[in-house]
């Protein structure tokens, strides 16, 4: 892997928190976080369920608003928008990743990817063309035209993750994209993501799948809607593979 | 490894050592550099003394070639083998006695004991991953390394109730 050096921050969150409730059934899912993703890096956050991961991203991607502190996408202040405002930041500098694909099930896998670009204004034909080039990078060409039904559950994760890849986003956010795929198909999700990382994309997952850090230059845990460990990937191989199989001296 | 593991490896056929490396870097893929010829030509004459396998010359086509094979011994050694259930044992009791008794002793604290464990876990897993993702579809090694990976996701999830129960316990005190 290439040890991409961490360019300008194009994501920062200042003193970030969210509230749920108040008074005496106050709920701080997320508390006083600060935050810098470099342009490229690949950011793995990690917790438990209930750690406040899932709140932490739907805040960084303008599904939610922050209850205090500050977010920002290149110089620009998110947390700020009007909701129209919000809207076109999510359709056209924002990818999501969903852990239930989210996909629309009465339309093709084809239709599925086409749909934000019409949503963002693209023609037809402009639309269909970059969804082609899309499922092809995901390695799904052959799928193009089957509901999500007739797709295995690590096929409709390639849609999706092609879907938030439709415009062309600034940074792609996924929240537990392998929590419904078996270990084969997480396989595959980490090579996309992977391929992605090494084409530039900037990439912030949250998780409680380790498997996922693999694909990540730097892993945050989270506990209790707090930053609690930080750890940079580098890469460089520190353990003997042969050794964890057993096949040591 | 086991060196029936490479008496095994020569039951399809009479084989040079130099085949059985090949056969043995299919089947391992990027771990087969764990093990090194000097081992196999180790196990091989161990094997040999042991009657399990016979050494025989080739053709004068492949002069100077050595091949070896499976004894009747060697045959019956495999099938033994095959219907064995050992299974390596996790050492999860050093660990578990570690936490106990670095919170009894007030030496460290058992929470970054597990950070600690969970980091190095990360780091092996980060290494393997990495390794079965440019494994291609349907590799033989990839499948070794699906298996690692397995294990030690079950090791992290341990951890995570030892870092879950030693924190209520902390609270409790």
């Amino acid at each position: 892997m290439s040890e991409n050096s961490p360019g300008a921050p194009i994501l920062r969150a200042r003193g970030l928190r969210k509230d749920y409730g108040s008074g005496s059934v106050l709920v701080r899912a997320v508390d006083e976080i600060d935050l810098e993703v470099a342009q490229g890096e690949a950011l793995a956050i990690m917790g438990p369920s209930g750690c406040g991961k899932s709140t932490l991203l739907h805040l960084l991607g303008g599904l939610d608003r922050p209850s205090a502190g500050e977010i920002w996408l290149e110089g620009r202040r998110i947390d700020r928008l009007s909701e129209r405002g919000l809207a076109h930041f999510r359709r056209h500098d924002v990818g999501f990743v969903f852990q239930a694909f989210h996909l629309m099930d009465e339309l093709t896998a084809r239709e599925n990817v086409e749909l934000p670009a019409l949503l963002g204004g693209h023609s037809p034909r402009e639309a269909r063309r970059r969804a082609r080039q899309l499922l092809d990078q995901v390695g799904l060409s052959d799928r193009a035209e089957h509901l999500p039904s007739a797709l295995s559950g690590g096929q409709r994760q390639r849609v999706a993750i092609a879907r938030a890849l439709a415009n062309d986003p600034r940074i792609v956010l996924a929240d537990e994209p392998t929590g419904n795929l078996d270990s084969a198909a997480t396989l595959d999700v980490l090579r996309l993501f992977e391929g992605l990382h090494t084409a530039g994309l900037t990439l912030v997952v949250v998780t409680h799948d380790e498997r996922i850090a693999a694909t990540a230059n730097r892993m945050i845990a989270m506990r209790d809607g707090a930053f609690v460990d930080e750890m940079r990937l580098t890469g460089r191989k520190t353990s003997n593979l042969g050794d964890l199989a057993g096949l040591g001296g | 490894m086991q060196q029936e593991a490479v008496l095994a490896m020569l039951a399809k056929e009479p084989s040079s050592g130099s085949v059985l490396r090949a056969r043995l870097n299919d089947a391992l893929g990027p771990l087969g550099d764990a093990v090194n010829d000097g081992q196999i030509y180790v196990t091989l004459s161990r094997l040999e003394r042991a009657g399990f396998i016979a050494r025989r010359e080739t053709g004068p086509m492949e002069a100077g070639r050595k091949v070896y094979e499976l004894t009747a011994a060697g045959q019956e050694r495999v099938a033994e083998w095959l219907s064995e259930v050992s299974w390596p044992k996790p050492d999860l009791a050093e660990f578990h006695l570690k936490l106990v008794a670095a919170a009894e002793a007030g030496l460290a604290d058992p929470i970054g004991i597990v950070d600690a464990q969970r980091r190095e876990l990360l780091r092996r897993l980060w290494d393997v991953e990495r390794a079965a993702m440019v494994e291609p579809d349907g590799s033989r090694a990839g499948l070794l390394l699906e298996g690692v990976v397995l294990r030690l996701q079950a090791d992290l999830r341990w951890l995570e109730a030892c870092e879950r129960a030693w924190t209520d316990r902390r609270k409790k005190r």
